[in-house]
């Protein structure tokens, strides 16, 4: 039991759980609580100085919108938002409660006709923005893969691709999210108009400008991967006379497979960055979408907003990015993994 | 008929204005069911040697000949064993020798398949790690699963590119039985290339060392006559182990003498001494 919550543990790579599951079966106490002092005490005295400075930083500072709110202020803020976000969903709750009443009793009255409710409008709050975000830098990360992946095994395969493609790869990586948004806003409108509740216009533009800027590191870790395969495995594929076709499928592919994870995890870490910029300049309603609204209304609840939607996107940030290593180290067959 | 035989072949690297010739004049001829070692020192072209056997690379002049055949290409009857051992990491044990199975294999039903693989696993003392991935295995298990998946092939040659170097000495003599095991069991000719001189002496029927010239060809060839089951605990006490041994060792150091005085451009004489008769 205790072995297995250790290796949980390590799985995920909360490692710094390990040393209090080991003090509370009594294994090697002394030797556990310095692990545990050096593994949390550290970093909570680290953040300690931290919210000092800042705290002290913020007394002093003065600037057109108000002083820097320091951690207590922040405090305040988050918990406010969180109140107004249960609030909303109170209300939401006896909305759509009183909604059902009432297309019951419609559908008993008129059983044959459409029963339309009506929307619940509600100002968006903090949990919908996050929501909306996720989805929006998923979508867009699905795309990059999909689209990243196939192209990088056939530069992989084929020198003559890559080479063909390299310019245009070479050129578009550098460039940033917002140059790309406003081609792509044109693009996207010429080309569809979609009303749907998640995948309207503006959902496109961002995931699409998202898929843009962090495919490349896709690309080009799926090709290394595929042009890198180890020569001896290559040879063992000739000495058994496999096809062209299960030589790719059976190692080449499983070879490369290590690398392409590691440019999928690059590439979610720079589509979430990319997204919140993305989504203020595309107007799609998320977390940039909200700190643009904070930053424009600026009343001196703004700048302790933005300073908690900061420690949100970090913590989703470092959550995905968490979700993505042990992704690659449960692929990566034995070989250490860069937390 | 020979099982494959070299012909004056010669083979080099690089272009034509920097070209290093490697080997040259390489002549070679092996009867079906022998075990022949190749012994040489480091980077004396080896590799290069069973790379051409093997038909992974061709020769720039010469023939390479497989049951009277020229050899254009690598094929699963001539087996090899790399010297790194060339395991997928990303399959276990089993999955590696199913690889070859499934290749050459592919009438069979998959029950059958799963069965050899595990007939030739067990040929090598690994079933119990039949599941385990190479990661977690030991340089010794690493290479029985590298033989087990050669043997699965079911070559008519076995051609062991330096297969026990990277092995400590006494797992080195305990794979050393177990090739000899299957060996005598399954009747395969083997090639064997190694830097130890009493590992050619232990398992072959012929050695024939490298000589040190550059490019290099073959030495001459060195039968030895012990009666198998070769016993290594005895072998210290035996004449004609010894005899050989220093014989083969003996025309090693000459060729390191040779070598040292063509680079200063001398000539050493043979040492004038009386040999008993």
């Amino acid at each position: 039991m205790k072995q297995k919550l250790i290796n949980f543990f390590e799985f995920i790579g909360f490692t710094w759980f390990v040393p209090i599951v080991r003090l509370c079966t009594a294994d090697e106490p002394k030797v556990q609580a310095q692990l545990l002092l050096r593994m949390i005490g550290l970093p909570i005295l680290g953040l300690c100085i931290f919210f000092g400075i800042w705290s002290i930083v913020a007394s002093n500072l003065t600037t057109s919108v108000g002083s820097l709110p320091g951690p207590s202020k922040v405090w305040n803020s988050a918990t406010e938002m969180l109140a107004q976000y249960r609030l909303e969903a109170g209300k939401r709750e006896v909305h759509l409660s009183k909604e059902a009443k009432r297309e019951a009793k419609f559908k008993k009255a008129f059983p044959d006709k459409e029963y339309r409710a009506s929307q619940y409008t509600g100002p968006e709050t903090i949990v919908d923005y996050i929501r909306t975000s996720l989805i929006t830098v998923f979508f867009g990360f699905l795309m990059a893969v999909s689209i990243a992946v196939p192209l990088g095994i056939l530069c992989g395969l084929s020198k003559g691709f890559s080479a063909a493609i390299n310019p245009i790869v070479q050129i578009c990586r550098p460039v940033s999210p917002l140059a790309w948004v406003l081609i792509v806003i044109v693009i996207v409108d010429g080309a569809v108009n979609l009303k749907g509740d998640v995948f309207k216009n503006t959902f496109l533009h961002a995931a699409v400008t998202v898929c843009l800027c962090s495919m490349w590191a896709t690309l080009s870790n799926t090709a290394f991967g595929v042009s890198a395969v180890s020569k001896d495995h290559l040879n063992v594929a000739k000495v058994l006379r496999l096809s062209g076709w299960k030589k790719v499928w059976k190692i080449i592919l499983p070879s490369a497979v290590p690398n392409i994870f590691t440019g999928m995890r690059i590439t979610l870490g720079i589509g979430w960055m990319v997204l919140i910029v993305s989504e203020m300049m595309a107007s799609q309603k998320g977390l940039g979408h909200y700190i643009d609204l904070l930053y424009q209304n600026n009343n001196n609840e703004s700048l302790s907003k933005i300073i908690v939607c900061v420690f949100i996107i970090g913590i989703i940030g470092f959550v995905l990015d968490r979700l993505m290593f042990i992704l690659q180290r449960s692929v990566s067959f034995g070989q250490e993994v860069t937390a | 008929m020979p099982i494959l035989e070299l012909i004056n072949v010669c083979k080099g690297y690089g272009p034509a204005s920097d070209r290093t010739e490697v080997l040259s004049n390489i002549n070679l001829s092996i009867e079906e069911g022998e075990f022949v070692a190749l012994v040489g020192f480091s980077g004396t072209g080896k590799t290069t040697l069973i790379n051409l056997l093997a038909g992974l690379e061709t020769p720039d002049s010469g023939q390479v000949l497989f049951q009277g055949k020229p050899v254009t290409g690598p094929e699963p009857k001539r087996g090899v064993i790399f010297q790194n051992y060339s395991l997928l990491p990303w399959l276990t044990v089993a999955g590696n020798v199913q690889l070859a199975v499934d290749q050459i294999y592919p009438e069979k039903s998959k029950a059958e398949r799963r069965a050899l693989v595990e007939t030739y696993v067990e040929m090598v003392n690994l079933t119990p790690a039949l599941t385990k991935r190479p990661a977690e295995l030991s340089g010794g298990m690493r290479q029985r699963v590298s033989v087990a998946r050669a043997l699965s092939a079911n070559p008519e040659i076995l051609l062991m590119d330096e297969p026990l170097s990277a092995l400590d000495a006494l797992t080195r003599s305990v794979l050393q039985d177990q090739m000899l095991r299957i060996w005598e069991e399954q009747k395969k000719t083997m090639v064997l290339i190694t830097n130890s001189v009493d590992e050619g002496i232990i398992m072959a029927d012929r050695i024939i060392p490298f000589n040190l010239e550059s490019p290099a060809s073959l030495g001459p060839e060195f039968k030895v006559g012990l009666v198998r089951p070769r016993d290594r605990k005895s072998m210290n006490r035996n004449d004609l182990y010894k005899r050989l041994r220093n014989d083969i060792i003996h025309f090693l150091n000459d060729e390191k003498k040779q070598k040292r005085a063509r680079a200063n451009d001398m000539h050493v004489l043979e040492p004038l001494q009386a040999k008993a008769v």
